[in-house]
């Protein structure tokens, strides 16, 4: 910055809306984000209104909690692609249970192979070291092969969707999503765990620079076993969420989720290698993108042209976005 | 000597492999013979192409999550320019995609450079873009290829002087595919380029002080992956006849052989001869586990271990070489 001051004191007004900008990272994720819906509005007037405001929220959830999963690995430098699995057998699992079991046991076995995967990445990735690319993709392609045979030992059964968990992915108490009350005290957990605690501090510590978070006495393992088991539990948690939005039970029902949940994080300004970034820009990064889908669905255009223009506006919005962090 | 055999080891570790995947194939099924060889190089042939295409990249430090999208678009472009066409046109057709796909890999590199976003995420965005841009193609699966395209994959190749019981083992898949590969690659990794690929990979930095033009070099590493997918996308029409917009499962396939031809994710190390051979390992494990008839979604299982496995012994071995 020393190098770039300028003979006046008073810098240009774009300037400063720059520097403002990069002093708060959100504002302009924020900003992007209203931009989006007036643009919806001004497309499709009253569209926006509050039944559809809850409905992008009870659906940019799952994606957030996913994306939240996101955050944290890639804060250390890694990137979990098993959450779409952990979350799709989570959610099978309670549906196929369901119908013999009570909800929360249902719920506790489904929460079982969540934190196997979770225990088996961080082994994989902490104590071999593993480039954890591979090893989340190994494991996610691990767990789809047995929910494809747990599937055929449960075939007859049918299935059903605890109607608590219906109630919660898909209910409305006064206007609002209930799947808030489970969001709130999710997101409250990430924001506090990575913000004000010294898990939090060794995650950034990890992710800017291991060797140096080696030297000063990390024990480095047991901060990724404990991260992707945290992940993996969190992943399951958002499938059991998924379900309850969902209702119907499906062996890729939270695939088509991973990839958007990265880029959910990356928008929200969280780098991909490591040390950099935060949960409060994933949350509105995963609103962004849940916006910009019902943009294009509204927009009546071809599938093909749609994925075009997704792909296109999320390369746009992160080169943008990260001009915007990196000029400081 | 121990240097040599940690060079070249992999390598060699993963032919024996073959070997005796071969010969336990043999055993399970006495009855496997040369046509059963040649099928399965065949249904190796649009995966091996989606692994080099992955290679390339991943030894110049990068990765390319649109490899399986761009095959898919490229096999779209193909099957739909070539319907209803003369066998002639289909001459054209060829090197008509095979520029496609070295142009859209340039593209993908050049958007890594010019935006500064990781390669991730930028090749995770024109997955999207290239996956949409084959749904606009083709609807659906469709298009068609000439005949004498469709004959390039089929059969074995005829060589005089040999009985027929040793041609039968040379089908004209592996052939072509030999020869596809050879030819680029080859003449690539001899280059001045390929050594800049193997010294960005290794390290952006001193590549770049050592007078590397990296940018560049990171570029034409994306348009040879472009071209390689290409190439794989050409196949994937060859042998079926038609061209699916939807990709196929060749992006988890192709991280999968890299990691296991002993190409390292963090660049710089590795050749295009292991990653090849483990696709055929892949494939072959695939056949037995059918032939033993084990539930084909066990087999996926089987498969996830063998990649976490084999990758983790990797680590594990590359610890013990470092500590003493």
């Amino acid at each position: 910055m020393s190098n770039t001051v300028l003979p006046d004191s008073s810098p240009l007004p774009g300037r400063r809306l720059k520097r403002l900008m990069s002093d708060y990272p959100l504002v302009p994720l924020i900003l992007l984000l209203v931009l989006l819906v007036a643009v919806l509005q001004a497309m499709r007037p009253g569209i926006v209104n509050p039944a559809w405001i809850a409905t992008t929220i009870k659906f940019a959830i799952p994606l957030a909690i996913l994306a939240g999963c996101q955050t944290m690995v890639m804060l250390t430098g890694g990137i979990d692609l098993s959450v779409g699995t952990v979350a799709t057998m989570a959610a099978f699992i309670v549906a196929t249970q369901g119908v013999h079991h009570d909800p929360g046991v249902a719920i506790a076995i489904a929460l079982v192979p969540a934190l196997l995967i979770g225990l088996f990445n961080g082994i994989g990735i902490g104590v071999f070291r593993v480039h954890p690319l591979i090893m989340t993709l190994g494991t996610g392609l691990i767990g789809t092969g047995f929910l494809q045979v747990y599937q055929r030992t449960v075939i007859s059964t049918g299935t059903a969707v605890p109607p608590s968990l219906a109630w919660l992915g898909t209910g409305l108490s006064y206007g609002v999503p209930n799947a808030l009350l489970l969001f709130v005290p999710v997101a409250a957990f990430i924001l506090f765990l990575l913000n004000r605690t010294g898990f939090g501090r060794l995650l950034y510590a990890v992710g800017d620079n291991e060797h140096a978070a080696r030297l000063s006495g990390v024990r480095y393992w047991q901060v990724i076993l404990t991260l992707y088991v945290l992940s993996a539990l969190l992943a399951g948690i958002a499938g059991l969420l998924y379900i309850g939005l969902i209702k119907s039970a499906s062996l890729s029902l939270a695939e088509p989720l991973v990839l958007p949940s990265v880029a959910a994080a990356v928008i929200g300004g969280t780098s991909i290698f490591g040390g950099r970034g935060g949960y409060t820009g994933t949350i509105i990064g995963a609103l962004i993108l849940r916006v910009l889908i019902t943009l294009l669905t509204v927009m009546q255009i071809a599938e093909g042209a749609r994925q075009i223009l997704f792909g296109l506006i999320v390369l746009l919005v992160t080169a943008a976005y990260l001009r915007i962090i990196e000029d400081r | 000597m121990t240097r040599f055999l940690r060079r070249r080891g992999w390598v060699a570790g993963l032919f024996i492999l073959f070997a005796l995947l071969l010969v336990a194939t043999k055993i399970i099924q006495p009855g496997y013979g040369a046509g059963d060889f040649v099928s399965l190089s065949r249904a190796v042939l649009p995966y091996a192409f989606a692994v080099a295409a992955q290679t390339v990249v991943v030894i110049a430090g990068g990765i390319d999550l649109s490899v399986a999208a761009m095959m898919a678009l490229t096999s779209v472009t193909a099957a739909a320019m070539m319907n209803g066409a003369s066998p002639s046109y289909a001459l054209f057709v060829v090197p008509f995609v095979l520029a496609l796909g070295f142009v859209l890999g340039a593209v993908n590199g050049i958007l890594i450079i010019v935006t500064r976003v990781p390669d991730i995420v930028v090749t995770l965005a024109m997955l999207f873009v290239l996956q949409g841009a084959a749904l606009l193609v083709l609807s659906a699966p469709g298009g068609s290829a000439a005949e004498w395209l469709k004959a390039l994959v089929v059969g074995t190749v005829p060589l005089p002087l040999l009985p027929d019981a040793v041609t039968a083992w040379f089908p004209k898949a592996l052939l072509l595919l030999v020869v596809c590969l050879g030819i680029v690659w080859i003449p690539l990794k001899h280059s001045k380029l390929g050594l800049s690929l193997y010294a960005i990979g290794s390290s952006e930095l001193a590549a770049f002080r050592s007078g590397v033009p990296v940018a560049r070099t990171r570029i034409l590493a994306y348009a040879f992956s472009g071209l390689f997918a290409a190439m794989g996308g050409l196949t994937l029409t060859m042998s079926t006849g038609i061209g699916a917009p939807i990709p196929g499962p060749y992006l988890l396939a192709s991280v999968a052989a890299v990691v296991l031809g002993g190409v390292t994710l963090g660049g710089g190390r590795g050749g295009l001869v292991g990653p090849i051979v483990a696709v055929f390992v892949l494939r072959l494990v695939r056949t037995d586990l059918t032939l033993m008839a084990v539930d084909p979604n066990v087999t996926t299982i089987v498969e996830g271990v063998i990649m976490v496995v084999v990758v983790m012994l990797g680590a594990f071995l590359a610890m013990k070489g470092r500590s003493p």
